[in-house]
């Protein structure tokens, strides 16, 4: 390899061991960064190395589980490895989404982590060509009687709603969840969808030698200095101070950065666009310039600025917000920068494409950095782990559990132990106290669901959130259409503690679940793994079982992943030194497509006499052969790992139970087909709390009662009120249909088990008997008041 | 008859009122950049929701100075119907078209959720399709919507039946219950909640058509 003169941008002389340190390489890591460059690093070159080799850009712990996925399908368009993905919807439509986290900078500063967590995902999609058309997010934090955990939700949940309220994109959906394993280590993960406006799928891949390098957005400051590596550590009392290495957003100058690049793109002057996110201009420049097989040169004193006396080293790890860098065609610079200035943005040329594969950084007339792309991007190192070859054992002990250790339950109720005796409407109303369980209203009202004007179903609604898929530009935004897109994100966190294979099978199963139940055809994924360490032989372990769950179940039910994000180290030091880990969550973000939105169905019950129905799992579930599972037999549903049991018992243990993924499809294909025929007149999963929980749920969306008769059984009683298993949807059917809907379940390929429950009441009394003893009678209003007021009144308790 | 909407850099409800406007209602509707000056063939103005130019001093502070407001001054002078949504609401205020100032929601949360209203329509000329007390729904989506003004003002408002709006449970603090102010002359009306969120079947309620359908006589 042929040497150029590299100044030393960084001098004195650093320290190579604490540099390491600092940009968090290793030995090994250096050694190879001398071999790829034929000789010693600067400071500026070994923090380029220090932010592309991090977890959070390279996925040096997770690239080896990742390759598993299916990425694969025919609306596929873009998968893995660019911006965003994008799926194919029909009729010249296209969907780009993904999903990343901004957990770290969240839990140390958490408005502004979390805002521009927001801010980066939209750069992603629009990145690409495509306008933001909403924002779901997935939220988890620590129990709410800590006063810091307080503090968190409300700074992330207003974090959130700053950014994506000013930007004019509405928040449509999400999930929040509640686990002491998250207190100081918060995790807030950011899904954005888009329509893509323009011809072509804007990509990252420079092209034309000589072509200008085009910077635009907003000005680059010391803000965010490392944030990539940062992200790539564990928490501690000291990360307090890391506080700069968390970004500002501004929402107002990405409004206008969306306009101007989505004019840029239908100009047809731009060539390769890339956001300026995580590692800021270097990761930027390397990924455009190893795409595309060649080179690029950035001259840092053309670059605006927002500080003076930035080092190359500022500059090339700063993580200011809201900034693209472009490669743009020749002589088309001029036009394409007056654009983004009319919008109030920054614009300059500050480089060119080159022919030689490296990216060259100029600073004051000398080269501060020089670096060969592949060296930064391609062939990037791994990390590897062996994996334990069975479960850990304090994993198999949660397993040994079984429900003959529970207490009897009896008509009357149960007795916990070390608690009073319960009857089943109190049980009831404890679940819908379970923060993780009750209505999330705090935190949707905080959020504008409506703007653009094509939400049709809002937050609490429905299983999913659902939108018109109406363009903002051009002829067709004048246009009534017809269909429109589901999305959710979903991840039972608990259950991926207790056994991370069967939890994020259960993940990728309910997120489906969810958008067949709003009457949408399930398309891709896009996943969120947020774990602890990779380091520790159980996290590692967890890592890798979870992305087989994953990849089992995405194949399974035909939904490929088109990317999305892995966070590590998402563990807090305690005092004592001690590490506390994040259940492992993999959070999966899923959008569907709806034929028809005249079609597009609810929660909530809709008139008192419709007929209830359990479709999927039975209640009575007799031991089904499981030639997957360990045991050889096994159930489909149960107590272990349930919300009952950690709620009403005190107990996270047990063992999930295994999704049954055949069963899952065609329950969920059941059931779009009967509401594509206008048979179903509401649908609701079955998930934390099970049957007693859905049907409350359905009542309180509507102001309506319900009387429920489980038949006879041999089971537990609190088994066939709250186990928990996949492949299980409430429906309502109007009687006038019912004929409708049996013709349909008898003439359907498949045999899905379906059971009528009951029906609805206009006595605003859920009312739940075996055979025909009374089991539960509960007011709907006295337990929606509970379900309400569970978030508010704790964080009242302890603000 | 066109409504010409202001087009801030931050406004984000601007194609949602062309939308409810020319898509639900066949209004023909025409943007207005706010560095433009040309009102020529606009009947009507709506400033809409959004964050004008970032409100990060005050919530449409900055937007009075720019060159289409001077226009839409003098166009609400020869009594021109000016509608001002949510943001547009504040830059009213703000413009001196309408009394006192909207601040921060108590409790400090953004709030997004249908609310309740009773209609005073008096003399105003965007409200002449509904009927006096008659109780609407229509969605808000703000941080600052606490209506603020004196009480010797808020009595005169009163008076001269200018509270064109009232929440029925009041989500935001505001003074009054007001959620919408019209002017002496009926030509201005400001108003926090989103009528033309308010028009489509599909995505909303229908009480905000007869709002903007007004214009048609």
């Amino acid at each position: 390899m042929q040497l150029r003169p590299v100044v030393r941008s960084s001098a004195p002389p650093f320290s190579v061991a604490e540099a390491l340190k600092k940009e968090g390489l290793s030995p090994a890591d250096y050694e190879e960064i001398v071999r790829r460059l034929g000789r010693e690093p600067n400071r500026a070159e070994l923090g380029m190395f220090g932010v592309m080799w991090s977890e959070h850009c390279c996925y040096r712990n997770s690239r080896p589980l990742l390759r598993g996925f299916p990425t694969s399908g025919p609306r596929i368009l873009v998968g893995p490895g660019e911006n965003a993905g994008v799926v194919d919807l029909g009729e010249g439509q296209r969907l780009a989404f993904k999903i990343e986290s901004h957990n770290h900078p969240s839990a140390v500063e958490p408005f502004q982590g979390a805002a521009t967590g927001v801010g980066g995902i939209l750069r992603d999609i629009f990145t690409m060509g495509a306008r933001p058309i909403g924002l779901l997010n997935a939220l988890r934090f620590g129990p709410l009687e800590d006063a810091r955990n307080v503090g968190l939700i409300e700074g992330v949940v207003s974090g959130i709603a700053h950014y994506g309220n000013c930007v004019g994109v509405p928040t449509v959906g999400g999930e929040v969840a509640f686990d002491p394993s998250y207190s100081g280590n918060p995790l807030v993960n950011a899904m954005a969808l888009g329509l893509m406006e323009t011809e072509e799928i804007v990509c990252s891949g420079a092209a034309g030698v000589g072509n200008p390098v085009v910077y635009v957005g907003s000005t680059t400051g010391r803000d965010g200095m490392g944030g990539a590596s940062f992200a790539s550590a564990e928490l501690s009392a000291a990360s307090l101070d890391d506080r700069p290495a968390v970004q500002v957003g501004d929402p107002f100058l990405e409004k206008g950065l969306i306009e101007a690049c989505l004019e840029a793109f239908k100009s047809g002057d731009v060539v390769a666009a890339q956001d300026m996110g995580a590692a800021g201009l270097t990761c930027s420049c390397s990924e455009m310039a190893a795409k595309g097989g060649l080179g690029i040169e950035l001259d840092l004193d053309q670059v605006p600025a927002r500080e003076t006396g930035m080092t190359a080293y500022e500059f090339l790890l700063s993580e200011s917000q809201e900034r693209m860098l472009f490669v743009v065609k020749a002589g088309r610079a001029e036009p394409l920068m007056a654009r983004f200035r009319r919008w109030g943005l920054q614009a300059a040329v500050v480089g060119r494409v080159l022919e030689e594969n490296v990216v060259r950084v100029l600073q004051q007339g000398q080269v501060a950095a020089e670096v060969p792309a592949s060296a930064l991007a391609d062939d990037t190192p791994i990390n590897h782990h062996p994996l334990l070859s069975e479960p850990p054992v304090e994993i198999q002990a949660h397993w040994r559990w079984s429900e003959a250790q529970l207490p009897a339950a009896t008509l009357a109720g149960i007795t916990p132990e070390g608690r009073s005796p319960m009857g089943w409407g109190e049980v009831l109303e404890a679940l819908l106290d379970d923060p993780t369980i009750a209505s999330k209203r705090w935190v949707y009202r905080q959020y504008d669901q409506q703007v653009q004007a094509n939400t049709v179903l809002l937050p609490g609604g429905a299983d999913a959130a659902v939108l018109r898929l109406r363009p903002q530009e051009g002829a067709a935004a004048l246009t009534a259409c017809h269909r429109g897109v589901a999305a959710t994100v979903d991840c039972p966190n608990r259950w991926v503690a207790l056994d991370p294979e069967r939890g994020a099978i259960a993940a990728v199963a309910e997120a489906a679940r969810n958008l067949s139940c709003v009457g949408a055809e399930p398309l891709a994924v896009t996943d969120n793994l947020n774990f602890a360490s990779p380091e520790t032989p159980t996290g590692y372990w967890q890592l890798a079982m979870a992305c087989r769950g994953l990849a089992e179940a995405c194949r399974a039910l035909d939904t490929p992943v088109t990317g999305g994000n892995v966070s590590l180290y998402n563990e807090t030091r305690r005092p004592d030194g001690s590490l506390q880990p994040i259940h492992p969550t993999p959070v999966v973000g899923m959008v569907g497509l709806v034929h028809d939105l005249a079609r597009v169905t609810g929660l909530a019950w809709k008139q008192s006499g419709d007929t209830i129905w359990l479709l999927g799992v039975p209640l009575e579930m007799a031991a089904v052969a499981d030639q997957s599972a360990d045991t050889g037999v096994e159930d489909r549903l149960g107590l272990g790992g349930s919300s009952y049991l950690a709620r009403i018992h005190g107990l996270a243990t047990g063992r999930p139970p295994r999704t049954d993924l055949a069963l899952e499809r065609q329950v969920q294909s059941l059931l779009r087909e009967a509401i594509g025929r206008g048979l179903v007149a509401s649908a609701h999963d079955l998930s934390d709390g099970g049957l007693a929980v859905a049907a409350a749920e359905c009542c309180m969306a509507a102001g309506l009662g319900a009387q429920l008769v489980l038949p006879a059984s041999t089971s537990r009683l609190d088994r066939l009120l709250f186990a928990e298993g996949g492949a299980r949807i409430l429906v309502s059917v109007p009687v006038t249909q019912l004929s409708a809907w049996q013709e349909l379940m008898a003439s359907f390929p498949a045999l899905v088990p379906a059971k009528r429950l009951g029906t609805v009441e206009d006595d605003g009394q859920l009312r739940i008997s075996l055979a025909e003893d009374p089991v539960l009678n509960a007011d709907v209003a006295a337990f929606a008041s509970v379900y309400e007021q569970a978030i508010p009144r704790r964080l009242v308790a302890s603000a | 008859m066109t409504i010409g909407v202001a087009v801030f850099p931050g406004s984000n409800c601007d194609r949602d009122v062309k939308w409810a406007a020319e898509g639900c209602l066949g209004i023909p509707t025409r943007f207005l950049w706010h560095e433009e000056r040309d009102l020529a063939g606009v009947d009507a103005v709506v400033l809409p929701g959004g964050f004008s130019y970032g409100d990060y001093l005050r919530c449409g502070a900055l937007a009075r100075f720019s060159p289409l407001l001077e226009e839409v001054v003098a166009f609400a002078a020869r009594g021109g119907p000016v509608l001002g949504i949510c943001n547009g609401f504040q830059v009213l205020t703000e413009l001196g078209l309408l009394p006192g100032a909207l601040t921060r929601n108590r409790h400090l949360h953004f709030l997004c959720e249908p609310a309740e209203l009773t209609v005073q329509p008096g003399t105003c000329r965007w409200l002449g399709g509904y009927g006096a007390g008659e109780t609407i729904s229509l969605p808000i989506a703000h941080g600052e919507g606490r209506y603020q003004v004196d009480d010797v003002t808020l009595h005169r408002l009163e008076q001269e039946g200018l509270v064109a709006l009232r929440y029925r449970r009041n989500p935001n603090g505001s003074v009054g219950d007001v959620a919408g102010l019209s002017n002496p002359t009926g030509n201005v009306l400001g108003l926090m909640p989103h009528p033309e969120r308010a028009c489509d079947p599909l995505t909303g309620g229908l009480d905000g058509r007869r709002l903007l359908a007004s214009l048609l006589g």
